[in-house]
């Protein structure tokens, strides 16, 4: 009836992963209790769960993804003090919860923290950067969302019912097969992974097709602001090598259930052919992921610095040059394999080269800043602190790109100090930045700069002192993934690194207190113009937060930097754009067909995982049954009359009206 | 439908407008700008061509899959361990009656969307209905195909070889059984709401879905059954 599921799977001789269980479960009735009191139910059903509007499920995303962030954050927490107090003791981790937990901190990392929050920024901004109302596909939009918080939770789930994979974030067989590791840890992996890139790859196909075939009229190619373009070159990277990883681990999901011989060290099965496959899919991901920070940093950079991007054609080029030539590096990830010189030398070289790429743009956003009028806010300082440490895990990165030094750094703490650099000092730093940039967008009020400044200098100087010593560690023949040490010496840098984690721990919650400030005094912080940064993309060209449909009339584009042309015409001629006629405008209908989908997706897998056959059945056939009900309906939009529309927009000019006045008051005019 | 006073005219403004190409209707030479197509400057496309750029970008993600299945075979196509061989598995009369009942699936395919696009329900639904039973006979021929493998202790189990043989020719199969699920789902929205916009845009989305699954078979049928079986 329940497969393997029974009562021993509930970890009950473990006491972290139980406490975490009851804290997690305790808040989430509590949430839900004080929704049901506060009789929120409706207006989370109606305008969040089951809305297929492009910021809201952008909103979302990011929600998930810094749930997630703390989720992974809390694992490092764990793993830098296990390895500070196992030095030729035990440590307070067992191996085989030890190996859960760095498993677990990159799947949720990668895929669950850093992924959603990119996607979440991409859906917020790129309808409102190419000035339309909404994707290509807001339902499905919603479906991508949902599978993706799908997986999320069977990753969680995994804390309390079962285990979860012990064999690193990418599960190599033989390992990962069932005769090495015969429990449901890493079918927790295959399932929730499985499901959450199926939600990604419809994301990153919506996407595209909004890019490429709805662009307001003006906004050819060539106008598109850089977070476009690279969010563009990102999903294209999406559609390319999500299917990879979908095939990889369908592949490995029949080893272990039909007993088939891909990846198994017998009957002919190649376990090398998994790691070939996997990482074709893995290199160009972590490009997925950095490429939109690019963008986001290219924003601030021109925003801040009170200039039009330097070469801005440069950095579409150099954009798209990451976009391919990502795909051909993914053998450096294992020059170890033993593929030969001639092998190892073309993915050395194709390594190297696509710091060419990087190298421009970083070029490019100094060169911004050069002769700017730079202002120092929170976004600006992210940035800056990110171009000091992505250069510096850029050269790490060269580095390992050499083969005769990868066979000595390889697996060792020195490769870890490296990524971390990259991703920390590049995604998780634009995410920040970002986030305190687009904030008011999103909200209608700005963060609280104060608490910004804080959290920012505790990232900043947390995670040198955190990941200064990997390096050093990893020199001295440190390798990744020790569950305790036995070499004393390498105990003082470990303690160092555990200063910085408390360091980080200070930051995050500066990020907290910040936010808590921010929704305190929100009313001082209101943002009643729509451009509190002095922007220059279409976004800003909306109230904060934008009416959900984006724009009273679609824009019309003249030129690079949109809506900074039409900020400088209404300065110098001291007035707005004449009135349009407004016409009323069709929106799609909300749906629960995402999160409906979602459900069934988390029971099917559930089921899968423990083998429960009907169940997985059922929920198969439940979710079809959705699709052809969603098929079916006879309403896909309902219309906003024009006097709505109208209303709105004249709120809007009135705001703008008032700026101008106020620009004109203080003498800003010409 | 209902017609209007101007039938010709009224057919060719709703054409231009949903078909903003013309595609087969357009000289050749330069291009020129074309409102609604979603290019250059022109504004956003109509919807028509959204549904179909989207899908096709689903398909070529699709394709990627099996490019991982074809590459997986390239790879363990001498893994044997000691088991069956690839000429010894393969069939090939019964995979060249599978090649054909598939191709003409693929001309009852397009000779439905001709239908469609003349607004004919019943010449729809019977090409349709064509497509449909060619393709249960397909997935049929594979079955059978598999079965007797089986009978003979020929499974995925005995060897990496096998393994992705039957992965990648089950895949295929896998979609052309989902082809046929959304085919039925199809001919009963065409019965019950007839041509409304949407359902339109989701028939251009099942030919290519169809057309595309043909392709994919010549190559498995050239690289796994014909180079297997030569």
């Amino acid at each position: 009836m329940f497969g393997k599921l029974d009562l021993s799977a509930v970890p009950l001789s473990e006491p972290i992963p139980l406490i975490t269980s009851a804290v997690v479960i305790l808040v989430a009735l509590g949430v839900l209790v004080l929704i049901t009191v506060r009789g929120w139910w409706p207006y989370l059903w109606h305008d969040w769960i089951t809305s297929v509007d492009h910021k809201r499920i952008g909103i979302m995303y990011c929600l998930l993804g810094v749930l997630m962030l703390i989720r992974g954050f809390a694992d490092a927490i764990m793993m830098r003090t296990q390895q500070a107090v196992a030095i030729n003791a035990e440590g307070y981790l067992t191996p085989e919860h030890y190996n859960q937990i760095f498993t677990a901190h990159g799947t949720i990392m990668i895929l669950f923290g850093a992924m959603p929050l990119v996607l979440g920024f991409m859906n917020f901004l790129v309808p409102l950067q190419l000035g339309v109302r909404d994707v290509a596909f807001p339902t499905f939009n919603s479906v991508g969302f949902w599978l993706t918080a799908s997986g999320a939770l069977l990753i969680n789930i995994s804390l309390l019912i079962g285990e979860f994979a012990r064999t690193g974030w990418l599960p190599y067989p033989p390992l990962s097969e069932t005769a090495y590791s015969p429990g449901v840890g890493v079918d927790y992996y295959l399932w929730a992974v499985q499901i959450s890139g199926i939600g990604t790859l419809i994301t990153g196909i919506n996407i595209v097709t909004t890019v490429l075939k709805m662009r307001c009229p003006g906004m050819s190619y060539l106008r598109m602001p850089v977070f476009t373009w690279t969010a563009l070159a990102s999903c294209l990277l999406i559609v390319a090598v999500f299917p990879v990883l979908t095939a990889t681990l369908a592949m490995l999901t029949l080893d272990r259930y039909v007993g088939w011989h891909y990846f198994t060290n017998t009957a002919g099965g190649n376990p090398m052919m998994f790691v070939n496959l996997i990482w074709a899919w893995g290199h160009p991901e972590v490009y997925i992921l950095i490429l939109p920070a690019f963008g986001i940093f290219s924003e601030i950079f021109s925003t801040f610095s009170g200039k039009p991007l330097f070469g801005y054609r440069s950095m579409v080029a150099a954009t798209l040059f990451i976009c391919v030539v990502s795909l051909l590096v993914w053998l450096h990830h294992f020059f170890t394999m033993g593929a030969g010189a001639a092998v190892n030398t073309f993915f050395g070289i194709s390594s190297s080269i696509i710091a060419v790429g990087t190298g421009v743009k970083i070029y490019n956003w100094i060169f911004t800043m050069y002769g700017g009028r730079v202002r120092f806010e929170v976004p600006m300082l992210w940035s800056m602190g990110f171009i000091f440490t992505f250069i510096i895990g850029g050269l790490t990165g060269v580095l390992l790109a050499i083969p005769p030094a990868d066979f000595v750094t390889h697996n060792s703490l020195f490769l870890v100090a490296h990524f971390h650099n990259v991703i920390i000092g590049g995604v998780v730093f634009a995410i920040f930045a970002g986030a305190e940039f687009w904030f008011p967008k999103a909200f209608g009020f700005r963060l609280y700069a104060g608490w910004g400044k804080v959290a920012f200098w505790c990232a900043f100087i947390g995670f040198w002192v955190t990941f200064t010593p990997l390096y050093i560690l990893g020199l001295e023949g440190m390798t990744r993934r020790l569950q305790h040490i036995n070499v004393p010496e390498w105990g003082p840098w470990l303690y160092v690194s555990v200063v910085g984690v408390a360091i980080l721990i200070v930051g995050v919650v500066a990020q907290v207190v910040q936010l808590v400030v921010s929704i305190r005094d929100r009313e001082l912080l209101r943002d009643v113009t729509g451009d509190p940064w002095d922007g220059r993309s279409l976004e800003w060209a909306t109230p904060s937060p934008p009416p959900f449909f984006n724009f009273a009339v679609m824009p019309n584009v003249e030129g690079e930097e949109a809506y900074w042309g039409i900020k400088l015409r209404a300065i110098e001629t001291q007035q707005l754009a004449p009135e349009p006629k407004y016409a009323p405008i069709e929106m799609p209908v909300h749906s629960p067909v995402g999160v409906y989908t979602a459900f069934f997706a988390t029971v099917f897998g559930f089921a899968m995982i423990w083998h429960i056959w009907w169940l997985a059945i059922v929920a198969l056939v439940a979710a079809f049954a959705g699709f052809v009900v969603f098929a079916w309906r006879d309403v896909h939009e309902f219309e906003v009359p024009a006097e709505e529309v109208a209303r709105a927009e004249r709120a809007r000019r009135a705001s703008r009206e008032a700026l101008l006045r106020k620009l004109s008051e203080e003498g800003a005019l010409p | 439908m209902t017609e209007t006073g101007l039938p010709a005219s009224v057919e060719a403004i709703r054409r231009v407008r949903e078909d903003p190409h013309r595609l087969g209707h357009r000289a050749h030479g330069p291009a020129e700008i074309i409102a609604g197509a979603g290019h250059g400057m022109t504004g956003p496309a109509s919807k028509r061509i959204i549904v179909g750029y989207g899908f096709w970008i689903y398909l070529l993600s699709d394709i990627v899959v099996f490019s991982c299945f074809f590459a997986a075979f390239a790879v363990q196509r001498g893994a044997t361990a000691g088991g069956p061989t690839m000429d010894q598995i393969i069939e090939v009369p019964r995979v060249a009656m599978q090649t054909a009942v598939l191709l003409v699936s693929s001309y009852t395919c397009m000779l439905s969307f001709a239908a469609t696009n003349a607004r004919s329900r019943l010449w729809t639904q019977v090409f349709l209905a064509a497509t449909g039973i060619l393709g249960l006979v397909f997935i049929l021929l594979e079955l059978q195909e598999f079965a007797e493998l089986a009978a003979r202790g020929i499974t995925p189990q005995r060897s990496g070889m096998l393994t992705s043989f039957f992965g990648l020719v089950g895949l295929h199969g896998l979609h052309v059984s989902a082809g046929l699920l959304w085919l039925g789902t199809m001919m009963a929205q065409i019965l019950v709401k007839g041509f409304r916009p949407e359902i339109v845009h989701r028939l251009i989305c099942f030919n290519l879905f169809w057309h595309a699954l043909d392709i994919v078979w010549i190559g498995i049928f050239t690289i796994v059954y014909l180079m297997g079986a030569g």
